[in-house]
């Protein structure tokens, strides 16, 4: 059976799991999945952060999705090593996260980021520490709405 | 093959990462604010996280079955291996930002060290959990800071919770027989050897918050022996309650 496995028909599949806590990106665009291993019949997933709550639920829905498309046969693995960061979130995931209206990671939080309703650059810090360690509270000075910056990590 | 030193140095690692994390759960729906308290939540969510992967790493190294939920429930307080200042209960909000400016400090440091571990797996998730950790002394430092120079009120606070959690900053950095083994063998990292780095970081925070330097203390030590203050029996009653009632209850 091993040698069946089609790793990219795999890929597309996952490509459909969104992620629980911004299901505006799914796990593919978020960096998560770190491949298939075709040899081995396994998918190998790392999570972003150690406290994450949601790797078991993440966990849980490629299981089922894999399960939807006749791929049960594949094991999940979780790798730690390289540690995730930001650089493995997609440019597709970049664009779906402005969409969503968080202000995508761009560089040191020195400079400003755009604001991801109206495109300004007049924007400041409100806070470093946001509400979840991978963001931080911004605001746009032109159309004075507040968004959620993601930190580089 | 079992490697009893080994074991109980993941369980020292993992103890302290999964205590303090069941303490700061204490604050959910209680913080100061609802951004402090989701904040906090978070901290509480990386450590538990890390306790997850420690003591998994240590089940395994002992080859006994027991996983990571077997070590965190089915263990009394005697088998604990966690450090006394982790234990300690959290007070007001400056008590417990105070503690977790000295744990946080000291952990960063310690994780920077691990992830060079001859073990892959224990390094690999120090690696992992190191950025994390920078982000936790990052929050609690500020707070130091913000309550230390902010009001008499918040000063004599913040001054009051480094008063409660000094005695049990020693203890944090004492290399027994045990772990003198183990650094040997480029597994364990030399805890005293972390020792400057830590004071001189407390040092110019504390200056920074107009904070008089901690208290000199006659240390308090005993918790990686499993002599605990009476907090800890306190703290795993709850956590340990529904597993013990029930063994092996799943979702
Ligand atoms: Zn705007």
């Amino acid at each position: 059976m091993t040698g069946t496995i089609d790793a990219q028909a795999v890929m597309d599949v996952l490509a459909t799991v969104p992620d629980p806590e911004i299901p505006a990106v799914s796990i593919v665009d978020l960096g998560i999945v770190r491949g298939v291993d075709a040899a081995r019949g396994a998918v190998r997933i790392t999570p972003t952060y150690t406290g994450c709550p949601a790797t078991l639920a993440i966990e849980q829905a490629i299981r089922h999705t894999l399960a939807a498309h006749g791929m049960g046969h594949l094991s999940v693995e979780t790798v730690l090593s390289p540690p995730w960061t930001t650089d493995w979130i997609s440019a597709e995931g970049h664009e779906k996260l402005r969409a969503y209206g968080i202000a995508p990671p761009s560089g040191p939080a020195s400079l400003p980021a755009g604001c991801p309703r109206c495109g300004s650059m007049r924007t400041v810090e409100v806070s470093r520490f946001g509400s979840t360690p991978c963001k931080a509270l911004w605001r746009c000075q032109d159309c004075l709405e507040p968004f959620d910056r993601f930190k580089c990590h | 093959m079992s490697d009893q030193a080994y074991f109980d140095y993941l369980l020292r690692l993992g103890d302290d990462s999964l205590v303090l994390g069941q303490r700061l759960g204490e604050w959910c729906g209680h913080a100061p604010t609802l951004e402090i308290d989701l904040s906090l939540a978070n901290v509480a969510l990386d450590l538990i996280g890390q306790a997850t992967y420690l003591l998994g790493h240590a089940g395994t190294v002992e080859g006994a079955g027991r996983d990571a939920d077997r070590l965190a429930f089915h263990r009394d307080a005697l088998d604990f291996r966690n450090c006394l200042l982790v234990e300690q209960p959290n007070g007001d909000f400056a008590q417990t930002m105070a503690r977790q400016f000295l744990f946080s400090t000291y952990q960063r440091l310690l994780f920077q060290e691990l992830a060079g571990s001859t073990d892959a797996d224990l390094a690999a998730i120090a690696a992992k959990a190191v950025k994390e950790v920078a982000y936790h002394a990052d929050l609690a430092a500020g707070w130091v800071v913000r309550l230390g120079d902010g009001t008499p009120e918040s000063h004599r606070r913040m001054a009051g919770g480094m008063e409660w959690m000094a005695r049990f900053v020693d203890e944090l950095f004492v290399m027994d027989a045990l772990e003198t083994g183990l650094h040997a063998r480029g597994l364990a990292v030399d805890r005293a050897g972390l020792r400057p780095a830590f004071d001189a970081t407390v040092a110019a925070t504390l200056a920074e918050a107009t904070l008089p330097p901690l208290p000199a203390h006659r240390p308090v030590t005993g918790g990686r022996k499993g002599h605990h203050t009476e907090h800890l029996g306190h703290l795993l009653a709850p956590m340990q309650h529904l597993q013990r009632t029930y063994p092996n209850a799943v979702w």
